[in-house]
Order: structure tokens, then sequence, then C-alpha cells
């Protein structure tokens, strides 16, 4: 983060008289940058011009003498004011004009002060606490009557992801999504990210692994096991299905009815996931299943040792479900968001739901990846907004394979 | 014919010091002010045919004399100065009175932003030029403009003895610009040689920019500047205008010459 910026308005005929120029050469001279963040130039030669620019500087009395060395020139602080606020009415719903989020860093100007939004996501609502003058974003569900919710759009900044330090996949900081790119490069990126997140013991950050189905299908259970019970991988967000096959894998040694050993179906195959439902149903949940030893291998046994939070999700076509699926989608919106902080990077593996899901409550700032024999995937999570997500078109057992080997897993 | 404001130096002197041209204790010969300003007068009048609107002058208001910056006008519209000295805030409202009792709309400029009229507010039919950072500010520009609907390019005068835009930069009738280019900044600069064709850009040497050459009066095909500037001439002469070199020194002690005595009504 920039350690202090201001929004100036310069306005006039500033672009023949080269005054915008100087201005943007005065601040790139004295060490800050800008962006300009508007500019609308006059339609006649009669009328004025004026361009916002944000400008920038490493510190606040570098940027204080910017500001003095452009302010002749026209350059006037934009008049600072605080944001607006509304209370909310009724439970659950936003006041109307409720400013809505983006998953960028935002801060809003709170009694005088600028002050970070915390929790930020894409599409909600901001909640302002006056008695601790901070301000915290909430999904329209949480909206409580009496709260006091940001409107409008004064009084509210929203900063430009700043490049990481690091020089890897993730500093290009743009959804790229190509099934043509060499995808070794990339893994062993992610890999070296996972590996300094293990070394520091969860002091700098959890690693969250969003996942489909398709990683049991495809063959990729044993390397997901390994990522867990080597400890790379500190939350799971996945459905019912991904626990059911994984168990179902165990038990019969299939997925979906697909011998995994014997590469074809068995007989009566497809019932194996339901038998295997049924079972730990009447276990009593998967922690249990795995203390008593009715489950000992695969990703949920692995996640159940290595204390992993996971959150399942369910979605209206699941089986049983199995315990501890949440089947409330608010309820488990809100699951996976009380699992998400501190959360520093996340790999978004063969599940187009899941991974648009957690795309969506996840800030800018947290790297991910999306891994998916289907291109559509990071395409479409990209189109919904989370542009910071590097897309690997790949089949989900290759890239956690690789990704196991690249961390020293021998599979 | 071109009408002017001008007003008798009954009160000129050298009261204080806000220019490097002014020293209180280089007194002004009020005597030779007079002739010298009744001289230019007669010029004016009789020579070039110029119709002099004469105001009063105020005692204790010594300044009062550089009409030219009293504000800016076009057509009936007036927009009188905010000095951004206290010294000469004070003839505002005598300017601000002349204008309205001889039936111009006026128009002020919000307090503080300072804005000295015809001394930085210059130009050609189709466009104009503002001088800033001296003493006029550049926020002036962008309300002067919506006021008069036209297009103002502020210039940047970096020398604090050209501290008005008329003491280097003089616009012609047949649309040549007199001008001393290091008066200006480099940005300033480039604009003026990008929107003026070479053919019609005149340099002033500094010695005579130094005279204020520059700060000349230009009526059809007259044009009236301080003496001791041959230079200055030799140019004017050689692309037809009629020169008439009057001496003006005692006002320069004030740090003013000829366009500075003079406010153009039309």
């Amino acid at each position: 983060m920039t350690a202090a910026e201001e929004t100036v308005i310069l306005q006039g005929h500033i672009i023949d008289s080269l005054i915008l120029a100087k201005v943007l050469d005065t601040i790139l001279m004295m060490g800050g940058t800008f962006d300009l963040s508007d500019v609308q130039i006059g339609t006649t030669r009669q009328e004025a011009s004026r361009a916002t620019l944000v400008v920038r500087a490493a510190s606040p009395a570098l940027l204080a003498e910017i500001l003095t060395a452009i302010q002749p020139h026209g350059a006037s602080v934009a008049r600072e004011t605080d944001c607006t606020v509304e209370p909310v009415r009724t439970a659950g719903v936003l006041p109307d004009g409720f400013y809505a989020t983006t998953h960028l860093p935002t801060h809003v100007r709170l009694q005088g002060h600028w002050c970070e939004v915390q929790a930020i996501e894409m599409d909600l609502g901001i909640r302002f606490d006056p008695s601790k003058v901070s301000a915290r974003a909430i999904p329209m569900t949480d909206a409580r009557p009496g709260d006091l919710i940001v409107t409008g759009r004064d009084g509210i900044r929203v900063l430009p992801l700043q490049r990481p330090p690091e020089r890897d996949v993730f500093s290009f900081m743009e959804a790229q999504v190509s099934s043509e790119r060499p995808h070794g490069p990339i893994i062993a990126d992610i890999a070296r990210r996972m590996r300094t997140l293990r070394e520091a013991g969860g002091t700098q950050g959890k690693v969250l692994l969003a996942g489909g189905p398709a990683i049991i299908h495809s063959g990729g259970r044993d390397a997901l096991t390994w990522l867990i019970e080597a400890g790379f991988v500190h939350v799971l967000f996945c459905g019912n299905a991904l626990a059911a096959h994984d168990m179902e894998a165990h038990m019969f040694g299939t997925s979906l009815g697909y011998g995994l050993s014997a590469g074809h179906t068995v007989p009566h195959g497809h019932e194996h996931h339901l038998r295997t439902i049924n079972r730990i149903r009447a276990i009593g949940s998967i922690e249990q299943a795995v203390a008593s030893g009715a489950i000992t291998q695969g990703i949920m046994a692995a996640c159940v040792r290595q204390k992993v939070q996971v959150v399942m999700a369910g979605t209206i076509r699941d089986d049983g479900p199995l315990p501890g699926v949440i089947t409330d989608s608010v309820r488990a919106q809100a699951a996976m968001r009380a699992a998400l902080p501190g959360v520093k990077l996340a790999l978004l593996v063969a599940s187009t739901l899941h991974a648009i899901a957690t795309g969506n409550l996840l800030p800018a700032t947290v790297p991910t990846v999306c891994v998916d024999v289907n291109p559509a995937v990071p395409t479409k999570l990209a189109d919904r907004g989370s542009f910071q997500a590097v897309g690997l078109v790949m089949d989900a057992a290759s890239f956690l394979r690789d990704l196991t080997r690249e961390l020293g897993g021998k599979i | 014919m071109s009408r002017l404001l001008v007003c008798p130096p009954d009160y000129f002197g050298i009261e204080y010091e806000i220019n490097p041209w002014m020293r209180v204790s280089n007194t002004a010969d009020l005597k030779r002010a007079r002739l010298q300003w009744y001289a230019l007068m007669q010029e004016l009048e009789h020579q070039i045919g110029a119709t002099l609107e004469r105001m009063d002058p105020i005692a204790s208001l010594p300044d009062m004399v550089f009409t030219a910056n009293a504000g800016v006008l076009y057509g009936l519209c007036a927009v009188p100065s905010r000095f951004r000295h206290p010294e000469r805030q004070r003839e505002e409202r005598y300017f601000e009175q002349w204008f309205r009792t001889h039936g111009y709309d006026v128009t002020l400029l919000e307090e503080g932003l300072y804005f000295e009229g015809a001394g930085d507010l210059l130009g050609f039919p189709d466009i104009w030029f503002g001088g800033y950072r001296q003493r006029t500010d550049i926020r002036a520009y962008p309300r002067l403009s919506e006021i008069f609907n036209r297009e103002i390019i502020p210039l940047e005068l970096v020398n604090p003895r050209f501290y008005h835009l008329d003491t280097c930069f003089c616009p012609l009738s047949g649309g040549e610009l007199l001008y001393y280019p290091p008066a200006f900044d480099p940005y300033a600069q480039t604009v003026l040689s990008d929107r003026i064709a070479k053919d019609r850009q005149m340099i002033v040497p500094e010695a005579e920019a130094l005279r204020f050459a520059c700060n000349a009066v230009c009526i059809g095909r007259h044009v009236v500047l301080p003496d001791g500037c041959p230079d200055t001439m030799k140019q004017l002469e050689e692309r037809g205008y009629h020169v008439h070199p009057v001496p003006l020194d005692e006002f320069m002690k004030a740090g003013g010459s000829a366009k500075c005595l003079t406010l153009a009504l039309e």
C-alpha cells in the first residue's frame, strides 16, 4: 500500500496550455506517481477541460511537497467530505442508494478520517460503526434495523491493486486464460508461495483449496491427500460430492461407481456413493467416521487428522447429504466467509460452482488460481470480476500431481 | 475609434514596494511624471485619434494611474480586478464604481481569487492568454473563460521583473506577437511557439524588454511604446506599423509604462 495519496482537480484550458502536462511532469520529477482517474475534455475551444488525478507518494511529507509544487498551477485538492450513511429500516434490506462494494481495498471517510473497510468483498454494503469509527463490508442478509449503511459515492476511495513485491505469475494481476501457456512455471510459482506459507507456520497466512468431485474422478485424490497431510492446505471448501466420492473411494475403491484402479464401471457401482453417504449418516459425522476407523485414508481423513477447516456447501441435486453439509446457501456463504480471514492463496480446482462462489468472496488482494479442464470456468470467474485470478486450463489430477511433485511429494 | 480609460497621475508616487522595480528611496518626480503622462495622452488623442475617458484620481492611491489593472472588459461585461497586494486592493471599489456608472454589467470574482485585469489577460480576437504565478491566480481563468465564453490559455510568468503579462507580451492588430520569451516558463514558451506562427513572432531583445518595450499600446496600425527601444521600433516599422516612442521613465520607477497607463474600453 502506498503511504500517502490525495485526489486533486485541475480545470480550465489545461490541455493546449500544457498545464496538465506540466503538473504530471512535476509529480513524476519529484518522485510521486499519479492516476488520471477522470479527464473531461471540453467539446469546443471555449469549453474548459477538467482532470481528476490521484497523486501518490512514498511518505506524507513528500506528498505535501508535491501538492505545494502543483497548487500554483491550479491543482486543487478535491474537497473531501465524509461518506453519507442511512439507517437500515427492515432486517435484511439495505437502504436504497447503498454503496455496492468492489473486491478492491476500499477506504471511507468517517468523521473526518479515512479508514479501511474491513472484510472487503465484492457486491456487499458497508456498515459504519460510530462507536469504533470503523466500517465493515456486510451482505444484505446481515443488515439489522438501525445499522448505518454507507450510501452514495462521496467520501469513498477504491484503491487500485498494488503490484506484489514477488516477481511471479501473480504479479501480472490479470486473468489470462489460455490452454496454450506452459503450466510448469505457473505451478512452480504456486508451489513457491505454498512452501513459504507453510514454513511460516501459519503466521503469514493460509492456503485455501476449493474443489469439485472431478479431483476424485480424474485421479487427483492421492495428490491432494498428500498436500493436506504435508500441511500445505489449511482450508477446504467443497460440496457433498467431493467428500462422498473421496470416502466412496476408500470404502469401495470406486468414484461414482467407476473402479479407480480397474478403469471400468463395476456392478452396482452407481449405488456406492449412496451407501457411503448412508454409512456416514449412520455414524453421525465425518469426524467420528475417521475417529472410529471407518475412514482411514483419503482427503477427508487427512483433513480431520490435520485439523483442516472444512466448509461443505450443499446444492439442490445432492444425495443425502452427508452430515456437516450446509444446505442453507445463505448459511453456507456465511460459513465460507468466516473461514476466509488469513487466506493468502486460493486454489480453485475443478468446480464451477465453488470456484465462482469463492471468487465472489475473496478480496482482490488474495492471489488466486483457477484450474479447470474447461476454459469457460476461469473465463467466467474473470467475467464476474475476479480479475486477479490466474487461469490454468488443465485436468485437476495433472495439476495436483505436478504441484505435489514440485513440493517434494512422491506419488 | 478606440476608447481608452485613463487616470491622471495627480497622486502618483512610490509609496510602497510591491515589485522589483519599486524603491521607496527612488522617489518619482511628480512634475516630470505629469509631463510624461500628458505627452502620452497627447500622442494617443491627437496623433492616433483615440477617445480618452478620464477617471478621477484618488488621494493616497498612487497606482490608480495604471488603469490597465482596473479589470477586464468585453462588450458591456466587466470583471473588476482582485489585487494580490493589499496596497492596491483599495483601488478595487473605485474601478468597480466607474464600470457600474458607465453602464457595464459587472461580475465580481470571489474574494481571494487574485486577478489583475488587462495587465494579465490579453489576446487576439480568437484566443486569449492569461499570465499567472506572479500576480493572478491561475484559478481565475476557468471562471473568466466561463464569463466571457473564450478560450484562455494560462502562461506561467517566471521572472518577478515581468510580473504582469503586459510587461512581456503584446498582441498586435495584424496578428503578430511582440514578446520576450525568457519571461515565461519552458511550457509557456512551447505553447506560444506552437500557437503563434513563426513569421508572426516578434522577439524583443533583453535590454529593450527591461525598458518595457512590450508594454506598448497598439491601436490599428499605430503602436505607442516607451522610448529607448530602437530594435523593437525597427521590427515594428518593417511590418508597417507607425511607431510612437514616448518617454515614460518616471512610471518605470513603479514598474509600469504605456500599456499599464491605459485600459482599452472596446
